[in-house]
């Protein structure tokens, strides 16, 4: 598709998202009391918008991956969070 | 339109599902067992849940005039308890010659653990030796990555293993190149939320030419959208996609997979 339908088709989408984005981090900064890992995951994941690189989803999802390569011992428990725990 | 629906949990939806599916051209439903939102206390359960895709839930969907096929395994939200899952490994192959079970699944990792990787093992080794098709689960989220490495691994590592007889589901972005590289077939799960949209769906496809790929919804007892496959067709064709493309993409990609096993039958 032409660059101009694809704006046409999803600029109003990617706009609500962006700003719902916007939202979500000032409800976060207003919020009391620490947070946890998530939210220096997501602010690390962001940079890789403007990074102006090609494949920017796979590479928010690689930046929200567990990157080891062993299984581990034992569950911790059965849900997944949506960001790796462990990065330092 | 037609569409095949080649991944939905129905014992989890209810009726009205089954005819707003019929009624947007779903011409046959396939169902993974899986993990009921809660542990089960034994393997009498799993029993009585394969009872329930091998007998009931068939005779359910047929009052909609729908085809309804399943995979059988324990989940690997359950397989980190090797001592259950040696049991209802036991009794599966009580439950493969019958009509509607089209082989293994949804087998896979869940966090990526030791015992998990165990059971998988085992299901692939049960699989081989029963010559059945597999359905692969993906981890969520995080673990997503490292878990289908670890899958497309394993299942590489056995050599009575052939790929396309393999699909290995809910891939995104950063797993879908490493499941076809590998020669396997790729599900996109469409969910509101986790997992991919329709947009994206259709990104996956441009990326990867749409050849070994299916769409499914994956509609179980949590938030997701039985209809979602027919939604992602109409994206296709805003995107500008053709009707045989698309019919192609949900009907006859689903249906060339299927078919690998001689149970699969379904009139377009």
């Amino acid at each position: 598709m032409k660059r101009q339908q694809l704006l046409d088709l999803y600029f109003m989408d990617a706009r609500s998202k962006l700003i719902d984005i916007a939202a979500f981090l000032d409800r976060v900064d207003r919020g009391e009391g620490d947070g946890d890992f998530r939210l220096d995951a997501l602010k690390r994941a962001l940079g890789e918008l403007s990074k102006g690189e090609p494949q920017r989803a796979k590479q928010v999802l690689i930046a929200l991956s567990d990157p080891s390569t062993d299984p581990i011992d034992k569950s911790p428990g059965k849900g997944a969070v949506g960001a790796w725990a462990g990065r330092p | 339109m037609r569409y095949i629906e080649p991944h939905a949990h129905m014992v989890s939806r209810v009726t009205d599902d089954y005819d707003a599916m019929v009624t947007a051209g779903c011409a046959a439903v396939c169902e993974p067992a899986f993990w009921a939102g809660f542990d089960r206390s034994g393997v009498q359960g799993f029993y009585d849940y394969f009872c329930q895709l091998t007998d009931f839930e068939p005779k359910r969907a047929a009052k909609y005039a729908l085809p309804h096929f399943c995979w059988l395994c324990i989940n690997p939200k359950e397989s980190e308890d090797t001592v259950l899952a040696d049991e209802v490994l036991s009794i599966i192959p009580y439950f493969l010659d019958r009509t509607n079970v089209l082989g293994i699944g949804e087998i896979g990792l869940n966090k990526n653990t030791r015992n998990e990787m165990k059971v998988l093992q085992k299901h692939i080794d049960l699989a081989a030796k029963h010559d059945q098709l597999i359905l692969v689960h993906t981890p969520h989220l995080e673990d997503k990555l490292k878990g289908t490495k670890l899958i497309v691994d394993t299942l590489k590592a056995d050599s009575r293993i052939k790929p396309d007889r393999v699909i290995i589901d809910h891939v995104e972005e950063h797993t879908i190149d490493l499941v076809l590289d590998a020669g396997f077939w790729a599900g996109i799960t469409l969910y509101p939320e986790s997992k991919v949209t329709a947009a994206r769906a259709v990104d996956l496809i441009e990326h990867c030419g749409g050849q070994r790929i299916w769409m499914n919804c994956a509609c179980d007892w949590g938030h997701s959208v039985p209809l979602a496959v027919p939604r992602a067709a109409i994206e296709l064709k805003r995107r500008g996609h053709s009707a045989e493309a698309i019919d192609n993409l949900v009907f006859g990609n689903p249906q060339r997979f299927l078919s690998q096993s001689p149970r699969f039958k379904v009139s377009g």
